[in-house]
């Protein structure tokens, strides 16, 4: 080499050099070499690279195939409230919702541009037909890249409820969340201002202008206020609080003086806690009359006798400081803080200080006390199904937390009952049902001069009936520009148009 | 079983008699056909659900194509290697149905017809060089007369109007070819037909430099000036990957012949100058460097995905075993993507499985070019039959490996795969030359030599 001689064995050449029967063959294997080296190179791109290239943001690969078929459907009562249209555009097809901004808050948006939330977040391979369990033959169609039609969503939800809670909102900020007690079937999930998911589902220049719009909107549209947002629960709290006192046996006759002292001044300061009705200024009320008039200073004394762990505890039996609440759609953590002085426990326990819930949650507590004490985990989904209606999956109830046993719920029915009876929420009253109810009027804003959250939670069950009542509702009404904002006047009826609703399904 | 172990008992001298392999050859011809054939169904299926109308056309064209070419090899090249013409013939089938594919989706611009004409033209000069040139050697006399023809050919597109930045087109009316693709095959004739004369005075002669034997300037005088011209003029006309080529066969060729390695030496450090100096001044090629360095940078830069990039989306998303004939998106690629970037198609649609039967296929052909090669007796054909299967191998070597981010990306046609008259056509001749000499090589001495 580079001029020294070298004898080979194969040597032919001149003088020793090797001969072209040598040469020829190393220059051979130099180019397979190169060809080796392309084989290497395209096992680093097609096997070591290939995902991060596929989810390159410039790949417009992932966003074609997407599109590449109709979605399937989120469906009502069995009727598709989604649709698919064929665009003619690169992106063959295009989600189309009915009644888009009805059902915002459980569709969300499927986008072109702007991906996925919602439901149809949750179960987007479901739905675009990539889920390996659409598949008759997981493996092959691996293999094959057989892409299967996308998969249906059967919900939960009731298609008057959803009108009711709807149309009672009425554009008002607020929101609406109902349960099936026995089982945690969501009936009805409602905000308001909504938007039309289909207005943004394109690529286009209306569908980008239509998505800037909403997201300067500063009444923020596309905001999920039943899932997404908290609101201090005000009275509606006290629920919670008389179901602590009870199963704690603090209180163990709903209509015995509980004891509570007039004017109750809160533990470690001088600050009376004040109450709105003069009902409620008197000494040794029972709970009943203290829950029937939304006496302040009875539950904030009952808090504090019941202490922070149970009455934390008993909050958390609802689905309060529950991070992951996935109905599969994630909810909001509803919050009742663990570590509190005397006070700040009264004000808790009358769902102030730094107490806040979702709608849901809300929900979820008048559902657990109609469901006798134990509190179904919520469900928005009923069943996926294949695109020719078989099942993947069938969603069962599940017990999210047995609250409170079966005679304490009852007392606490009970004092629900009364409320709608004779006290606060009387306007969600409904002829030849039991209603049971708890109104609040929550303050917020700097020095509580925010406009009150009004809010409203209750149950119904038709008259005489011994079953567990079929619907449980929560309803909040933020920043309303009505005079007197108070839950019994703003929420109830609200409420009460969407339990008629559900009563009046089952005639 | 019988007759030959009696024989061996006989103690008679038996003469392994030498195979033509023609019926080998006429089967793997057939299964080259068949599979042409179904990939072209496979694209109508994926695509419209049925088994698209010009199944059987396109069937009944390729076979007649492949038969009339087997039956002149059985006439007159009976001991050539039954591997070349079955290769030839599935990778050229393989490259219509990945255009007819990529034809799917661009329908204003349809690209497969013309390219089963060059086809015809092309296995129609394959015919013709089997069927007129009976020996190789002949070649050897014209070896100047072809550079001088070759240069001429070079020197031609520089009198026609750019196309995409290159000077390698002639346009004729609504033809327009090539002629370096013709080029290179002259060029590895005259550098066999050179190196076989001089190759002895090249390695042994002249003075020595350090450890480096420098051949005397009269011999290699001639060499470097062609070579210098070639280069020249391609330069001139911006075709990197045609200089690319020319420049790796020179080395090779004249490291077979005279064995020096540091020709290799030389010729690597004179590429990697060149490359630096053609890498400094044309901007072109400048930023087919820098795209090369960072195929993603200008995504990263806000300006979307650059054309290596988009191949690299095509390869990657083919993934092992690809998404199936007709159901990629390589048309993102743009410009070029029948013809420069049509290993991207099928890298995305045949996967790296599909990828890699495709480059063991060039390897079983370039590995045969050799074999032809090694096997010849007369020098020249073996430079020749080397030089041949040399020039496939570089020129895949450099297509894909700039489509696949190995090496900065060069125009280059992927033999008789990619889009392109005149380089489907070079490609045949190339194998007719290679029948040729194979069938010399393999062919039993005649009865009383």
């Amino acid at each position: 080499m580079f001029g020294r001689n070298r004898a080979k064995a194969s040597a032919n050449g001149a003088q020793g050099l090797p001969g072209i029967s040598t040469t020829g063959r190393r220059a051979g294997t130099f180019c397979l070499l190169l060809i080796v080296a392309l084989a290497v190179q395209a096992t680093r791109v097609q096997v070591f690279q290939a995902d991060s290239l596929n989810h390159n943001v410039a790949n417009q690969r992932l966003t074609v195939e997407r599109f590449r078929q109709p979605r399937g459907n989120i469906l009502v009562a069995g009727q598709p409230i989604t649709g698919s249209v064929a665009t003619g555009g690169r992106y063959d097809y295009k989600r189309t919702y009915t009644d888009g901004s009805r059902y915002a808050a459980i569709t969300g948006y499927s986008s072109q541009t702007y991906g996925n939330s919602q439901l149809e977040g949750v179960y987007d391979e479901l739905l675009s037909g990539t889920d390996n369990r659409l598949a008759g033959w997981a493996l092959w169609d691996e293999i094959a890249r057989r892409q299967n039609p996308g998969g249906d969503v059967y919900t939960t939800i009731d298609k008057a409820a959803q009108q009711a809670a709807t149309e009672g909102l009425n554009g008002q900020k607020g929101a609406v969340a109902a349960i099936e007690p026995a089982t945690g079937r969501i009936l009805a999930l409602a905000t308001t201002p909504s938007y039309d998911p289909g207005a943004l589902a394109g690529s286009s220049g209306s569908d980008q202008a239509a998505w800037g719009r909403l997201q300067a909107d500063t009444n923020q549209p596309m905001l999920n206020r039943a899932l997404r947002q908290i609101y201090p629960p005000g009275s509606t709290f006290k629920v919670v609080t008389a179901a602590a006192a009870l199963a704690d046996g603090v209180v163990n006759d709903i209509q015995a003086g509980t004891g509570a002292p007039y004017p109750y001044v809160m533990p470690g300061t001088t600050t009376p806690l004040v109450n709105d009705t003069g009902a409620c200024n008197s000494p040794d009320l029972s709970l009943d009359t203290a829950m029937t008039y939304s006496c302040n200073s009875v539950m904030g004394y009952l808090g504090v006798r019941t202490g922070l762990d149970k009455m934390a505890a008993m909050a958390e039996n609802f689905g309060f400081n529950d991070p992951r609440l996935d109905i599969p759609v994630r909810a909001a953590r509803s919050n009742f803080d663990t570590r509190m002085n005397q006070s700040q426990v009264a004000l808790s326990s009358i769902g102030q200080y730094d107490t806040a819930a979702t709608p849901l949650v809300m929900a979820m507590v008048a559902a657990g006390v109609a469901d006798n004490g134990t509190v179904m985990y919520p469900q928005l989904v009923d069943k996926l199904a294949r695109s020719d209606g078989t099942a993947v999956q069938v969603m069962k109830p599940a017990v999210y937390r047995k609250a409170m046993t079966a005679p304490v719920a009852a007392q606490v029915q009970q004092l629900m009952t009364d409320v709608v009876e004779n006290g606060t929420g009387r306007n969600a009253r409904i002829g030849g049902a039991t209603v049971g109810g708890k109104t609040g009027t929550a303050q917020h804003g700097v020095d509580n001069t925010g406009t009150p959250y009004a809010w409203f939670i209750s149950w119904a069950k038709p008259g005489g009936s011994r079953d567990v009542p079929p619907v449980a509702v929560a309803v909040v009404i933020a920043d309303s520009s009505a005079t007197d904002v108070t839950g019994g006047g703003l929420a109830a009826p609200i409420a009460k148009s969407v339990m008629q609703s559900i009563l009046d399904n089952g005639r | 079983m019988a007759s030959p172990s009696a024989a061996a008992r006989s103690g008679a001298p038996v003469a392994r008699p030498v195979k033509s392999r023609r019926n080998t050859e006429l089967a793997l011809v057939l299964g080259a056909v068949l599979v042409a054939v179904l990939g072209y169904v496979e694209v109508g299926v994926n695509i419209d659900g049925k088994v698209p109308p010009g199944a059987a056309a396109y069937g009944i064209a390729l076979g007649v194509l492949a038969l009339l070419a087997h039956g002149v090899i059985r006439w007159k090249a009976e001991y050539a290697d039954p591997l070349l013409l079955p290769i030839a013939i599935l990778l050229n089938g393989i490259g219509l149905v990945v255009i007819y594919r990529l034809d799917r989706a661009t329908p204003k611009s349809e690209a497969a017809p013309t390219q089963l004409l060059w086809s015809t033209l092309g296995v129609a000069l394959f015919i013709g060089v089997v069927v007129v040139l009976r020996d190789h050697k002949i070649l050897q006399r014209y070896a100047y007369i072809g550079a001088l023809v070759a240069l001429v050919l070079l020197i031609l597109p520089i009198f026609f109007p750019p196309v995409y930045g290159s000077r390698i087109w002639i346009t004729v009316g609504p033809l327009s070819f090539q002629p370096g693709e013709f080029a290179k095959i002259l060029l590895a004739v005259f550098f066999a037909a050179y190196l076989a004369v001089h190759r002895d005075a090249l390695a042994l002669t002249g003075r020595r430099i350090w450890r480096f034997q420098l051949p005397r300037g009269r011999v290699l005088g001639p060499v470097l000036l062609i070579w210098a011209a070639f280069v020249g003029v391609l330069v001139l006309e911006t075709d990197l990957g045609t200089s690319l080529l020319f420049f790796g066969l020179f080395v090779v060729m004249l490291y077979v012949a005279t064995a020096r390695s540091g020709w290799i030496a030389i010729g690597l450090f004179l590429a990697a100058v060149g490359a630096v100096a053609v890498g400094w001044l044309s901007p072109h090629v400048h930023s087919r460097v820098t795209d090369w360095l960072d195929p993603l940078a200008s995504i990263s830069a806000g300006q979307g995905a650059n054309q290596i990039a988009q191949s690299l989306f095509a390869f990657a998303w083919g993934g092992v075993l690809g998404a199936g004939l007709g159901l990629g998106h390589s048309i993102l690629i743009g410009f070029a993507a029948k013809s420069d970037f049509i290993l991207a198609t099928i890298g995305e649609e045949l996967g790296l499985v599909g990828l890699v039967a495709i480059l063991l296929l060039y390897a079983l052909l370039i590995s045969r070019g050799f074999r032809t090669g090694i096997a010849l007796k007369d020098p020249f054909g073996r430079l020749l039959a080397i030089g041949l299967a040399a020039i496939v191998g570089l020129q895949v070597f450099v297509v894909a490996g700039g489509v696949l981010g190995l090496i900065p990306l060069t125009g280059m046609t992927l033999p008789f795969v990619a889009q392109g008259g005149s380089s489907v056509v070079t490609n045949w001749i190339i194998v007719a030359l290679l029948v040729r000499m194979s069938d010399i090589a393999r062919r039993p001495l005649p009865e009383g030599e």
